[in-house]
């Protein structure tokens, strides 16, 4: 045989090994091929192209073996267990930028589906490796690790602090300064991840100088972008008092209330939540938020949102209004009460009601101002209903029960208080009833109101055991009527007339 | 006379009389002691009542003005202290009055300021209105601008199609589909008329097929013809950008300069070798005859060799310079060509004048 044939016999197999990977990369990207690849045992025959000869079709390879492991688990595994990850992470260190993007394509897609994979990862020594590949000239290499750097440490706090270990953090704060959009996206979600899981994770990131990079980057106008900075800057300011106010000393006040008014959705939620988790810590944080405007932004953006991404911002509504009675005050001003009552009403989630019940319950417990506040916007027949209705959540029911406890304690305002008396419990009838009695000695307007809109005589038809203090609270509250009024309400009365008529001997 | 008489006749009964008399006297002399001693027990008696009484009376007075005494001072004592006890109350209700127009003021100023409370909240509404403002003004801008970036969008979209479907346009005798005959023109059709055609990448654009000369004669690389040169000209009066920008004429001239070959890499690397050569070459010329000048001593000829006195004996083994430390295979590395010369270049000098960069310029 010639050369030239012996040599045809070459180039036949490396085309059809180059079309076989080609194909096989391009089936992966549709989910419906990928169970008959699985079943035709496409990962023992990938795995030995990963060591072919020519570039490409490693490149090809990897990334073929990379869209099957994103589709499911039991391929991750398959990939795990086939002995794949040491070779990758080898290739990883040596191999051009498009092999390295597809090496870190392969570990980002098993590490995301289960702690233990991510585990197999870290185990097999690749985060060295992702971390060297972290410093790169090309962004699109750097992206890819820095992908799979942050997958691997969302799942808990000891791959985080394995990733951190390996010297990630720096990396990533630098990459956020590159100036490739996406690169900074992923790198934003990398460190989000990382700070997530505890306090000391959070001060690693900090103390990496990222906070002050992040913050600037709130006013870029790329939505998926602010997405990923505002949830990284809540992950770090959830923690403690101080990253909180290290967050706010990064003068991201009024800036962030611009992202409440963004289009994009979730930009709005991850706002609301970092301003939530800067509010809930102490009092003097909520009055620097309160102080800018912010309370009225959060407001507005509920009023503008449905759902879940309404939740974040409701319950901001209810950490600031708890730390003290001005607080409080002023989402009353900023009217905030009515919108809270809208979303009690509307929303269709129990987790949501609940909140909302949370909030409102939170705003009227300081002072019969506050409560005044909250039952003129007719919140508290809502809460009873929820709190009486048999398919709320236990939640709901207990955060409803709460709130309107909380509410009647200091609730002067009568007119709302008036159809408690007619379908409330027995538990809520006393501190009900107990209201009443405190109010009625002192105002006869009051007292008037009452007898007209028939409360006295619910009060009469109330049964009490004698002694308790239902029934001391009756009492209070007949001793402010003249004895005929209070005879002439009590249950039976037209009895006792009609048996006088009968009774009665005609004058003649 | 008389009386003596008298007297003497009575003188017996003397004796009689004085033991009668002494007799009844006896006789009486009991009651009388009795009653005498009756009278001065009761006399005695009442003496010493009287000196009781006398003594009472004085101890009364004693005692009374003792107990005066004591009884004043006891009444200037509850005096001065019900007098302290007044002032005291005095003092204590004036220092309630005080303290409770301090507390009312303290209060209302420091801890709970109703106006400024108020003032406070009204603040807190006005900032929430000019945020409120603020953001719809934001909002209302950005919608704005990307409203205005789909419009441009849009509007190079249709321009970018029209320039590619621009063989569609009608001619006189054909009306293209956009200019139906039936009907007013279709927008698209102005918009073809408009634009210029879109013109597939020409010929100059492709890569460069120059035939690519042998190399492998030095001075061909020093050819101007093999690095890339622009075919358009700039243009004579075009005015300088605004901006830290340099002038075209250098920028162009940097960009597309000749190759210009340092010192060293234009002397050949034989140039030291030739020199010699020539060198030589001139020396035998000049030369009258070629016998090489002997020395005259013969001392160094006979000398014998002395070895080492480790390598002497063989009961040492393998000792300690002579097998590790030594090549093995002295041949491998050594040949008999010798290093050859190369100028060592002068870098500076290289490259005075010819860097793009101002570095270090001072004009």
């Amino acid at each position: 045989m010639s050369q030239r044939q012996v040599l045809q016999v070459f180039e036949q197999y490396q085309k059809a090994r180059t079309q076989f990977v080609q194909m096989v990369a391009e089936l992966a990207t549709r989910p419906q091929n990928i169970e008959t690849l699985q079943n035709a045992g496409v990962m023992s025959l990938l795995r030995p192209l990963l060591l072919d000869v020519v570039p490409t079709i490693q490149q090809t390879a990897a990334l073929a073996l990379g869209r099957l492991a994103n589709y499911n688990d039991d391929l991750a595994e398959a990939v795990v267990k086939g002995d794949i990850l040491p070779q990758l992470v080898y290739s990883l260190a040596e191999q051009n930028r498009f092999y390295k993007k597809a090496a870190a394509f392969v570990l980002r897609a098993v590490g995301k589906h289960s702690p233990q994979l991510a585990q197999a990862i870290v185990d097999c020594g690749a985060l060295d490796t992702l971390v060297v590949c972290l410093e790169d000239f090309d962004p699109g290499v750097k992206e890819a690790s820095a992908w799979a750097l942050g997958y691997i440490a969302r799942h808990n706090g000891e791959l985080s602090q394995a990733v951190v270990d390996a010297g990630a953090v720096p990396l990533l704060v630098l990459c956020i300064q590159e100036p490739e959009i996406a690169l900074k996206r992923i790198a934003a979600s990398a460190l989000s991840d990382i700070s997530k899981h505890s306090p000391e994770l959070a001060q690693t990131v900090v103390d990496a100088g990222a906070i002050a990079h992040l913050a600037q980057m709130i006013l870029n106008l790329d939505a998926k972008l602010k997405r990923q900075v505002l949830s990284a800057l809540s992950q770090i300011a959830k923690h403690s008092v101080d990253l909180a106010e290290m967050v706010v000393e990064a003068e991201i006040f009024p800036v962030v209330l611009t992202c409440l008014k963004d289009k994009d959705e979730y930009v709005k939620k991850n706002a609301s939540t970092l301003i939530r988790e800067i509010a809930k810590h102490t009092p003097e944080l909520s009055q620097l938020i309160v102080n800018a405007g912010g309370v009225a932004a959060v407001i507005d953006c509920i009023g503008s949102c449905k759902g879940n991404i309404r939740l974040p911002g409701i319950m901001m509504l209810g950490y600031v209004a708890a730390h003290s009675e001005n607080l409080a005050m002023a989402v009353i001003i900023s009217k905030g009460v009515p919108q809270l009552a809208i979303c009690l009403s509307e929303e269709s989630e129990d987790h949501i009601k609940a909140a909302a019940a949370w909030a409102l319950g939170q705003i009227g417990r300081h002072t019969p101002e506050h409560a005044r506040a909250v039952a003129v916007t007719n919140a508290l027949p809502i809460l009873l209903s929820l709190y009486m209705s048999q398919d709320s959540s236990e939640d709901l029911q207990i955060k409803s029960k709460k709130a309107i406890k909380n509410i009647l304690q200091k609730c002067t305002y009568l007119p709302a208080l008036e159809p408690f008396l007619y379908d409330a419990p027995p538990n809520i009838l006393k501190h009900v009833v107990g209201q009443f009695s405190k109010v009625l000695p002192h105002d006869s307007k009051a007292r008037r109101l009452f007898v007209t809109s028939g409360g006295l005589k619910k009060v009469q038809e109330i049964k009490a055991e004698p002694g308790s203090l239902l029934q001391e609270y009756i009492n209070n509250i007949n001793n402010c009527y003249p004895e005929e009024i209070v005879r002439y309400y009590s249950p039976g009365y037209s009895e006792t007339l009609l048996q006088r008529v009968d009774s009665y001997q005609p004058l003649v | 006379m008389a009386t003596l008489v008298s007297l003497q006749s009575r003188l017996p009964l003397i004796d009689c009389q004085y033991y009668y008399r002494n007799r009844t006297v006896d006789g009486y002399r009991k009651k009388e002691y009795k009653a005498a001693v009756k009278i001065q027990s009761w006399f005695r008696g009442c003496r010493v009542r009287a000196y009781i009484r006398y003594l009472n009376k004085m101890m009364t007075v004693i005692q009374k003005w003792w107990r005066g005494y004591l009884g004043r001072k006891h009444y200037r004592q509850m005096v001065k202290t019900a007098y302290l006890t007044m002032k005291m109350n005095f003092y204590n209700e004036m220092a309630v009055r005080i303290q409770k127009r301090w507390r009312g003021f303290k209060i209302r100023k420091y801890c709970f300021n109703y106006y400024y409370l108020k003032e406070y909240l009204r603040a807190i509404s006005d900032t929430n209105q000019a945020i409120r403002e603020a953001l719809e003004e934001f909002a209302e801008m950005r919608g704005r601008e990307k409203k205005k970036a789909d419009l441009e969008k849009e509007e190079k979209r249709k321009q970018n199609q029209a320039r590619k479907t621009h063989y569609l346009l009608s001619t006189k005798q054909i009306p293209g589909i956009y200019n139906s005959p039936f009907r007013d023109p279709d927008p698209m059709e102005f918009e073809i008329r408009k634009v210029r055609a879109f013109q597939m990448p020409s010929a100059a654009h492709q890569i460069q097929q120059t035939d690519y000369e042998d190399l492998s004669t030095w001075l061909a690389c020093t050819s101007k013809r093999s690095f890339p040169r622009s075919d358009i000209l700039p243009p004579i009066n075009r005015k300088q950008c605004q901006g830290p920008f340099r002038d075209i004429a250098e920028v162009l001239q940097q960009r597309y300069k000749p190759l210009q070959p340092t010192l060293r890499v234009a002397t050949s690397i034989n140039s030291e070798k030739d020199a010699r050569e020539e060198l030589r070459r001139e020396e035998w010329n000049n030369r009258v005859h070629d016998n090489v000048f002997l020395p005259f001593s013969s001392f160094s000829k006979n000398e014998k060799y002395v070895p080492m006195v480790q390598t002497s004996t063989k009961y040492n083994g393998i000792s300690y310079a002579q097998k590790q430390f030594q090549e093995e295979e002295p041949t491998k590395w050594m040949s008999n060509k010798t290093f050859q010369t190369v100028f060592p270049p002068f870098v500076l000098f290289d490259k005075y004048g010819k860097v793009y960069s101002r570095a270090g310029e001072i004009a």
